[in-house]
């Protein structure tokens, strides 16, 4: 089976791995060096922000700097599920 | 016999590992890796920590770079907490990765804030492997600094042997244990790229020979594996493939330093077999 495995698998090299890892990550640290300082004050400003809506944790939001082609992307994930939205708590008070 | 309080407990267990060696290239961020991937295949609660600032890499060792959101530098700077900056490995859940920062400012890595993040760690960890960067200076201090015990890790070569000797030094005199007139740091050696064929002939100091030149225990011998370099293309911690001599030599290294008695391995030259020499495999 091993045999079997070397002669037809496509498998790629461990070679091939290692180079397309080092083209991402390397692709995102060329684009900018400095940029992921600013990331953690900007998700502590969402927390800020979102939290006067909905109640929210610290770990609720993750925010990342990455790339798709030419494109810089800046992924914001915020999670509000089971979460309640202050509007509701306040009307349901009111 | 009374058992002790939970907090005092878990503080008497959980140790701070170095992994040092004053000479760079010679396999430190590989055996942090390997270690610490050892110690949670074991059972133990383990986190290994870059203390490389500016030159993260061992996330690419340990397969983790595209997860990296906080690291080291903003957990001491209050930017982030622990829990948000620690990558859960994907492979053994008793493992965790602490990136360290790409930050061109070498001294970011401050001691006071450095000892409040590992007091916070011995909270949740048993082992804090700590992966040095080469050299004698802040970044290579600071890691030493809090260690409980420190592994060496050499190679059979010249330049390296003394610089590991120079490491042993500062460990004996500027570690916080040092300071503090306490129990010195419990100080093993690990003989990494052993070439056992070339020893045969002559080429290369045995372990013997290094081991009378720097008088520290041994704690372990990996052979030089062409096994290794595929486990860092792939981003997998050697001591996973446990086909591999290097990565069997390392769970051995664990073992003896978790306190068994295993015999040393991979020391003499392999015997060719017939179907070996036949297709000329090393």
């Amino acid at each position: 089976m091993r045999l079997f495995n070397l002669l037809f698998q496509p498998r790629p090299s461990s070679a091939s791995i290692a180079k397309e890892r080092l083209k991402i990550v390397l692709a995102h640290e060329r684009a900018g060096s400095h940029a992921p300082d600013f990331l953690p004050r900007l998700q502590k400003e969402l927390i800020d922000v979102v939290g006067r809506y909905v109640e929210i944790r610290d770990d609720m939001i993750r925010v990342s700097l990455g790339k798709a082609g030419e494109t810089s992307l800046l992924e914001i994930n915020i999670e509000i599920e089971g979460a309640k939205t202050k509007a509701q708590l306040a009307s349901a008070v009111a | 016999m009374t058992r002790p309080g939970a907090r005092e407990r878990e503080n008497l267990l959980a140790k701070v590992v170095a992994i040092t060696s004053g000479k760079g290239g010679v396999g430190k961020t590989t055996t942090a890796a390997a270690f610490a991937a050892g110690l949670a295949m074991r059972g133990h609660k383990t986190v290994v920590i870059d203390f490389d600032v500016g030159l993260r890499n061992l996330d690419l060792v340990m397969g983790c770079e595209r997860r990296v959101v906080f690291d080291f530098i903003n957990v001491i700077n209050g930017d982030a907490n622990l829990n948000q900056a620690l990558i859960k490995d994907k492979r053994n859940d008793n493992l965790y990765i602490f990136p360290t920062s790409q930050t061109r400012d070498k001294d970011a890595l401050k001691r006071e804030g450095v000892e409040r993040v590992l007091e916070e760690l011995k909270q949740q960890f048993d082992f804090i492997i700590c992966d040095s960067p080469a050299g004698i200076e802040h970044g290579a201090v600071t890691a030493l600094y809090f260690a409980d015990n420190a592994i060496i890790v050499t190679n059979p070569e010249v330049s390296s042997v003394r610089d590991s000797d120079r490491i042993i030094g500062i460990l004996a005199s500027r570690s916080r244990r040092a300071e503090r007139n306490e129990p010195p740091v419990e100080t093993n050696l690990l003989l990494t790229r052993y070439d056992p064929g070339r020893v045969a002939k002559g080429e290369m100091l045995t372990v013997e020979d290094v081991q009378e030149i720097l008088s520290i225990p041994l704690l372990g011998v990996i052979p030089e594996s062409e096994a290794v370099l595929r486990a860092s293309n792939t981003g997998t911690p050697i001591t996973f493939d446990e086909d591999s001599p290097a990565g069997r030599a390392y769970s051995d290294a664990v073992a003896r330093f978790l306190g068994e008695q295993r015999e040393m391995r991979f020391v003499q030259p392999e015997r060719r077999g017939f179907f070996r020499v036949l297709f000329g495999r090393a």
